[in-house]
């Protein structure tokens, strides 16, 4: 069989693009900016990834989350490629992302913040509180749940939240 | 006669040795640290050095061709197939050890990444730009505590002086070239640590001042990374990381 007779890549992207972060599953491998690029072969389809953090574990989840979408579509062969250039950045997650992360209880990365100096570089002014709003906020510690996230404090409702952050 | 390949996966080794039992001394932290946050943070480090270690393994393996995986070079080789920095082996100590330990290598990485972003070698040069922004944010947070535990109490801050000084001697070791280095400098692979060491001094000079302690001096300097010598610790770190896979070959999860 020939896949590329069969499926456009558009198809392809469409059919694995709504995998959601298992750590995160109201964000999509799409909108997190994780999904790269979708090849079809003649003989096989090739699924490019970036991985957010090198040591993200979430990585191998959403390898075999995309090959069983695709077996489950009809694909057999599939090859994951794994770039990490141009390095993951959380600009390119979309605002609707955002939104989703903030609805979730995550404080969305603060776009354009990424700290200029390396030593004693400040975190981010205003991360907004998920849970109530205020802007009154404070970081606990740079390293959070997961990789990506750090963990802030909200001064004004006093809940701990996560923060998505920004690199 | 040593090829142009043997000295990339070398230097591959190298990279990826040193992030690997640098994360697994940072593993061996998980439960104990001093504080919650800190405790997470600690095992957050170790995820990403353990992420970087596996880029570098698993590319040097791939240069080898002999079918081995990450996991392979991770778990099959002695500690004199080694070529992680002596520093990255020192026990961990208490929180201020691990911490002036971490913080010395920290700003090692950092400024030899960003040495290696522009790299001729591709994936090289890739896991340098991606590495970069994980380890800013452990120098950081290193750099950081050298401060609080400098410049905080009298007890910590002699306690952090002693692992400065105690340390010292294993940064020679970091900054050692050989024939390997002198391949790959000339085709635009590797970089002259030479000058990564200018950059590291200012770094560790700026940070030290503000943490109100005392550069130790330069005496006698512990080498042996790039001969693959090691210090006595390196075996008894490999026997607990390693045991499984050599006590049970191709145990899978």
């Amino acid at each position: 069989m020939n896949l590329k007779e069969k499926y456009t890549e558009q198809e392809v992207w469409d059919m694995i693009a709504q995998i959601p972060d298992p750590e995160i599953p109201v964000i999509t491998i799409e909108e997190l900016g994780v999904l790269r690029k979708v090849e079809v072969l003649p003989e096989k389809v090739v699924v490019t990834i970036t991985p957010t953090y090198t040591g993200c574990p979430a990585m191998k989840m959403f390898e075999d989350d995309i090959i069983k979408t695709l077996h489950d579509n009809g694909i057999e062969n599939v090859e994951i490629k794994m770039v990490y250039t141009p390095a993951w950045t959380t600009d390119w997650m979309s605002e609707a992302a955002m939104q989703k992360l903030k609805d979730y209880g995550i404080a969305p990365p603060v776009k354009g913040t990424q700290d200029k100096g390396v030593l004693f570089g400040s975190a981010p002014k205003e991360v907004q509180c998920p849970q109530c709003g205020s802007k009154n906020t404070e970081l606990k510690s740079q390293f959070g749940s997961t990789a990506c996230k750090a963990l802030y404090q909200c001064k004004d409702c006093l809940e701990p939240f996560d923060y998505f952050k920004c690199i | 006669m040593m090829t142009q390949q043997d000295a990339l996966i070398n230097y591959c080794l190298r990279l990826g040795d040193s992030s690997l039992i640098l994360g697994q001394r940072m593993a061996e932290w998980c439960s104990n640290g001093p504080t919650l946050e800190e405790d997470i943070a600690l095992t957050n480090v170790s995820l990403d050095l353990f992420g970087q270690a596996r880029t570098m393994l698993a590319y040097a393996a791939n240069l080898e061709g002999k079918g081995k995986t990450e996991d392979d070079l991770a778990y099959r080789r002695s500690e004199r197939e080694y070529y992680n920095t002596l520093l990255s082996e020192r026990p961990n100590g208490h929180f201020g050890d691990t911490i002036a330990r971490n913080f010395l290598h920290d700003a090692f990485l950092y400024h030899l990444y960003t040495a290696l972003k522009n790299s001729k070698d591709e994936t090289i040069a890739a896991h340098a730009a991606k590495s970069i922004k994980e380890i800013a944010y452990h120098l950081r947070h290193t750099g950081e505590w050298v401060v609080r535990l400098g410049d905080g109490t009298e007890e910590s801050h002699q306690k952090i002086q002693q692992s400065f000084d105690d340390l010292w001697m294993f940064t020679g070791d970091l900054f050692e070239m050989n024939e390997v280095d002198e391949l790959l400098i000339k085709a635009g692979i590797a970089v002259d640590l030479n000058e990564v060491k200018k950059n590291w001094d200012s770094t560790v000079n700026e940070v030290l001042q503000r943490a109100t302690l005392q550069r130790p001096k330069d005496d006698y300097m512990q080498t042996g990374r790039l001969q693959g010598m090691h210090s006595e610790y390196l075996g008894h770190l490999l026997t607990d990381m390693q045991y499984l896979q050599r006590a049970y070959p191709d145990a899978t999860w």
